[in-house]
């Protein structure tokens, strides 16, 4: 038998293929994005409201004078900062370190991304045991090494001190996701083709001038890409922060606040009034990456 | 050809699976569907008794158990709350009995079930002060298949002979005292489980309760005790002594924290009486390794919470859930549950020699004890005023207990919420 290959005959069969997905996120995802906006401009505060109002946007704006929303939102942005900052920085490093294409770098590579491969919930688990309060004779997990070490004198309340919480609770989502940056960076520098930085030893350039003046500019795409994938995971975080500590109000964030709202309080239009502030804090990073994005394509076209 | 076919086997396996599954899970008229989360351990084992009681009293009504594991019943509220909102209740569902259903209740979700405690002498073999707290505008919406006590003191007999304390203390000022003792001894004085707030909340729950007597504390929940006033500003400053008395580590599930009591590690511990049954399942001996009194300054005061089953509206199987609260009403359904749980029957009649000893002790109390409600648990507020409260609670203990202004504040606000939601 001959395999030949025919032209595609009929433009529709494709499209035929993706519609029910095209259907199925018209509805599940975009129809219930619609529904929840309405949902946050009507007046189901609790289950058994039967007269269900129009009522603007009031359960946005009584949402600023909610001390615990505030408080949820406040620790967000601390868990973001920090988060961003430390899986920029330790990435980087561990890409800097492997990107010269040192010995056994397979290895070092594999390992660096494990634990991306936990879930959060595992992970939370474990590291609600690793952050542990406990100090001295009593100091377990990382109090316990601090103190074996000599440095007794840092032992921590971690994440269950009121000043410290969500800057505790970045270290384990930062341990997390450091490799994938890592990877990412990795990526970044492979794609420079060697002859430039060959070309700039050629004229001279300290190896701290080539990494300034040549790499990273050339990483710049790569830059803006982690910054939009460490910051969206960052807004919608839950399941860490629900793994290790619960609904405990010291280390709150908006996506445990929603849900407790939703299932504890049963105020529906609360709820997803939080449900679309996290949506527009996502979509006001995302969005104009997409455009950005979709504008260099179809220049490069 | 066999490539082909085995796709086409896939996708009518998975046709099948998806056109057959609503058939299967749709209620006959001739099944009882029960929603539950107790799923293991001694909760699942006295589910299983009252299920046996069930099955030879209605031999051809299917027992379909639809229970939702874990997290004690929070994952399960969810689902039950959209089943509700979709118009597909269960038969009937456990909830903790008391203000908890309120929001059910004012849905019009669930039915007045007054009449079975008229038809089956409920009303009389129930303490009266449990039928006042069931009872909204006259009428009843469930009914309570074992009673739990929230306001015992749990300690260790061998670590409070070492701090050189010999009885358990009589007010919570000497148990204040008691605790510095302890902690003389290298000993925390007591033990705090700080993981998700309620555990610390349940502790504020037992210091109200004993700072400002059954009265005052009743009038918290109705609005006759101000959330202002000068009893709950003391209760508050007693509060922050006793955590400043607490283990250093702040993210204990209540099993280990008890666990700090039992091995000898922190003196006293308040906690419900479930901790009892979870003790005596790792092995230990009740009065040789743990002992227990109730809670210093509310001996005579029976704090309880309350399993218990509801009859929703528009179920598809009215009869069968009918049929199940008068089993979990009964004498011979609540002795078959609550020995395996660990908790006492709601009835005055049961049969003591089925219980240990604490339980027994526990049984001659509610029989005679003034009795209140406990927050936690649902009893005097609803879900929002519920969880508004433990949140209160946990700020002020992750602030080292120092914002006693704030605190008073968030409880306002929590009242409001609950009286809102």
């Amino acid at each position: 038998m001959r395999a030949t290959r025919k032209k595609i005959q009929n433009p529709w069969g494709g499209f035929l293929f993706v519609l029910p997905s095209i259907i199925a996120m018209a509805i599940f995802v975009y129809g219930m994005i619609g529904y929840t906006f309405v949902e946050s401009l009507e007046n189901r505060y609790n289950a058994y409201t039967t007269k269900i109002e129009f009522v603007g946007l009031v359960n946005y704006i009584e949402l600023w004078s909610d001390p615990e929303f505030t408080h949820a939102l406040s620790n967000l942005l601390k868990f973001t900062a920090v988060f961003m900052i430390g899986c920029m920085l330790s990435g980087l490093i561990m890409a800097l370190l492997l990107e010269k294409g040192i010995k056994g770098e397979g290895f070092f590579r594999s390992t660096y991304l494990y634990p991306m491969a936990i879930s959060f919930i595992a992970m939370g688990t474990s590291w609600r045991w690793l952050m542990d309060s406990a100090r001295d004779d009593d100091a377990t997990g990382l109090n316990y090494i601090l103190k074996n070490i000599g440095l007794g004198a840092l032992q921590s309340d971690w994440y269950t001190s009121e000043a410290g919480s969500m800057y505790a609770m970045a270290l384990p989502a930062i341990w997390q996701m450091a490799g994938y940056v890592m990877a990412l960076f990795l990526a970044g520098f492979r794609g420079i083709p060697d002859d430039l930085r060959e070309a700039a030893r050629v004229d001279g350039a300290s190896e701290y001038k080539i990494y300034r003046h040549i790499l990273f500019p050339q990483l710049s795409p790569t830059f803006l890409t982690v910054l939009i994938i460490l910051g969206h995971i960052s807004m919608k975080v839950f399941d860490l922060i629900f793994g290790i500590a619960t609904k405990s109000y010291v280390t709150k964030v908006l996506a445990i606040y929603m849900w407790q709202t939703i299932f504890d309080f049963q105020n529906y239009a609360k709820g997803a009034a939080i449900a679309i502030v996290i949506l527009l804090m996502i979509a006001v990073a995302v969005i104009p990456y997409l455009i950005y994005v979709n504008k260099t394509e179809e220049a490069n076209k | 050809m066999l490539k082909k076919s085995k796709v086409a086997a896939v996708f009518a396996a998975i046709a099948l699976a998806v056109s057959s599954a609503p058939a299967s899970n749709a209620a006959t008229d001739k099944q009882l569907e029960i929603f539950t989360w107790w799923a293991s351990g001694g909760e699942a084992a006295g589910l299983a008794g009252m299920t046996t009681e069930f099955e030879r009293l209605n031999p051809n009504t299917p027992f379909i158990n639809a229970s939702v594991a874990g997290a004690a019943g929070v994952n399960a509220k969810g689902v039950l709350v959209s089943r509700m909102q979709a118009g597909n209740p269960p038969d009937t569902f456990q909830a903790h009995a008391g203000e908890e259903l309120s929001s059910y209740v004012k849905a019009g979700q669930i039915e007045d079930v007054s009449f079975l405690y008229k038809s089956e002498g409920w009303d009389k073999i129930f303490p009266k002060d449990l039928i006042k707290t069931l009872t909204t505008n006259g009428k009843i919406y469930s009914v309570p298949v074992n009673i739990h006590r929230s306001n015992v003191l749990w300690w260790n007999p061998a670590a409070a002979k070492k701090a050189g304390i010999t009885k358990a203390p009589a007010t919570l000022d000497a148990m204040i005292a008691d605790m510095a003792k302890f902690k003389k001894a290298g000993i925390d004085g007591i033990a705090l489980a700080g993981n998700g707030d309620w555990a610390i909340a349940h502790l504020f729950d037992y210091v109200l309760l004993a700072s400002m007597g059954p009265d005052k504390f009743d009038g918290l929940w109705k609005g006759t005790t101000k959330w202002n006033g000068p009893e709950v500003k003391k209760a508050i400053g007693q509060f922050a002594k006793v955590l400043s008395y607490g283990n250093s580590s702040k993210s204990l599930d209540w099993p280990d924290a008890g666990k700090l009591v039992t091995t000898g590690k922190a003196g006293f511990f308040i906690m419900g009486d479930w901790a009892s049954s979870q003790w005596q399942s790792e092995g230990l001996k009740l009065g040789k390794d743990y002992t227990w009194a109730p809670g210093p300054g509310t001996a005579g005061v029976y704090q309880w919470l309350s399993d218990s089953f509801t009859l929703p509206k528009g179920a598809v199987n009215r009869d069968a859930g009918i049929a199940w609260l008068k089993v979990c009403g009964s004498k011979a359904g609540q002795d078959a549950f609550n020995p395996k749980k660990g908790s006492i029957s709601a009835r005055t009649d049961s049969d003591p020699k089925l219980y240990d000893s604490y339980l027994q002790a526990a049984m001659k109390s509610w029989k005679k004890d003034r009795l209140v409600g406990s927050t936690v648990h649902g009893v005097n507020w609803g879900n929002a005023g519920m969880a508004a409260y433990n949140s209160a609670v946990g700020r002020f203990y992750t602030g080292g207990a120092k914002d006693s202004a704030g605190f008073v504040k968030a409880l306002l606000a929590a009242q409001k919420a609950n009286a809102q939601g």
